[in-house]
């Protein structure tokens, strides 16, 4: 049983590595990406923390962290990285493999009309439904 | 020279001055935009999954059509540039994402040509600078703006990741303000004009994109700015939602106003 478990969780790092593209072997620890994230207060696991966490396998907290969600995609890490490690595109990987997973969706069209307000643009409704559902 | 042009939906909807403007603008400017037939939203935001392929056709087939009418791409609205130009390089670059975006429109379409990167897009700012130049926006200024300080918020889009998008230095960026100058105000510089305005979560976490937002006007303020100016509608929407009392528009109005070109 444990082994059926770790073989589904090495296949989803797998997933994670192809579709992001991402080698976290270059990170080299220097944290910069975390020191420059504007969500560094909203998240439970930084940047520098989702690139060490899928380097070593441990992909059950990352599965389990909502407050992914609170990354902006500003690629204010990716650009500042010294290595080139794009922690942006883990962490996009990491929130989409999670939604392929179990349908892991922050919300539904339908919990749109009581958010919605007179100068909302559509831009914010059509960013939202593509970071949030896949 | 023509120019194919991008408006995507929040300039036909919430932000039609934005669109009403670049239009007059350019029209002002000697620059013939002419709008893509049938265009379809960008998608908003750029998905880096690199399997994630139907997220980036609508773009693909924005850039084909300005490809076919073989003409350059103009776009305006940040999010539009920035996903267009992103799913644009990996036309170019990435050919397994090539050749799958390429099948899915192949489909029903035997006269189509694979596409692969080739079309060059504009912001609108980059048209102004590389194509209008400087001199050429301060010949055509008939109001200055003499006396304003206006503080030049990037924000994410318009120049990152840098080497896709290569609109300005990432950290030190110029174009905002030297328009600013170039319509006779004068550009205040700010830490946080390059940081993001809390972007989407604004739908799902009002208060953490408040908290992002506050961040870059409390900055402006007190660099001494009296007004912000962007290009992107969820930038300026976020914006405006602080409590700084700093007024937010686009560049565009400004670029309106100091040509004498607004309904106003």
């Amino acid at each position: 049983m444990e082994t059926k478990m770790n073989q589904k969780l090495s296949l989803l790092r797998e997933e994670i590595l192809r579709i992001s593209g991402v080698n976290p072997k270059k990170c080299m620890r220097c944290g910069k990406c975390t020191g420059t994230c504007p969500a560094y207060h909203e998240m439970e696991y930084h940047p520098h923390e989702v690139v060490d966490f899928v380097d070593r396998g441990e992909i059950v907290p990352l599965l389990d962290a909502p407050s992914l969600d609170r990354c902006l995609s500003c690629m204010a890490c990716t650009e500042r990285c010294p290595r080139g490690v794009e922690p942006s595109k883990l962490v996009e990987a990491v929130c989409t493999v999670r939604q392929r997973l179990r349908g892991g969706y922050t919300f539904s069209p339908d919990d749109i009309p009581a958010r919605l307000d007179e100068d909302m643009p559509q831009q914010l409704l059509v960013s939202a439904m593509r970071k949030y559902r896949k | 020279m023509k120019y194919s042009y991008f408006p995507g939906c929040t300039l036909k909807t919430k932000a039609k001055q934005l669109d009403a403007d670049t239009r007059a603008c350019a029209k002002r400017l000697g620059v013939t935009l002419e709008e893509l037939p049938d265009w379809q939203c960008c998608g908003g935001v750029y998905n880096t999954a690199n399997d994630q392929i139907a997220d980036k056709l609508s773009a693909v087939r924005a850039l084909t059509a300005a490809y076919d009418a073989g003409q350059p791409i103009v776009t305006v609205c940040s999010a539009c540039h920035n996903v267009l130009k992103r799913t644009n390089a990996a036309m170019r670059t990435d050919s397994v994402f090539a050749d799958r975006a390429n099948r899915y429109l192949a489909q029903g379409n035997p006269g189509y040509t694979p596409y692969h990167g080739e079309v060059q897009i504009y912001h609108y700012l980059e048209l102004l600078r590389d194509v209008v130049g400087w001199e050429g926006v301060r010949a055509a200024v008939k109001k200055p703006l003499a006396g304003r300080r206006i503080g030049a918020y990037y924000g994410c889009l318009l120049l990152r990741p840098s080497p896709v998008m290569a609109m300005d230095d990432p950290e030190n960026p110029n174009i905002i303000e030297d328009l600013i100058r170039a319509l006779g105000a004068e550009p205040v510089r700010f830490a946080k004009r390059v940081e993001c305005c809390g972007g989407y979560t604004a739908l799902d976490d009002p208060d953490a994109a408040k908290r992002q937002s506050c961040a870059v006007t409390e900055n402006a303020v007190s660099a001494g700015a009296d007004l912000l100016v962007t290009a992107c509608p969820l930038c300026r929407y976020n914006l405006a939602k602080t409590a700084s009392g700093l007024p937010v528009v686009y560049f565009t109005e400004l670029l309106a106003q100091a040509l004498g070109v607004c309904d106003g």
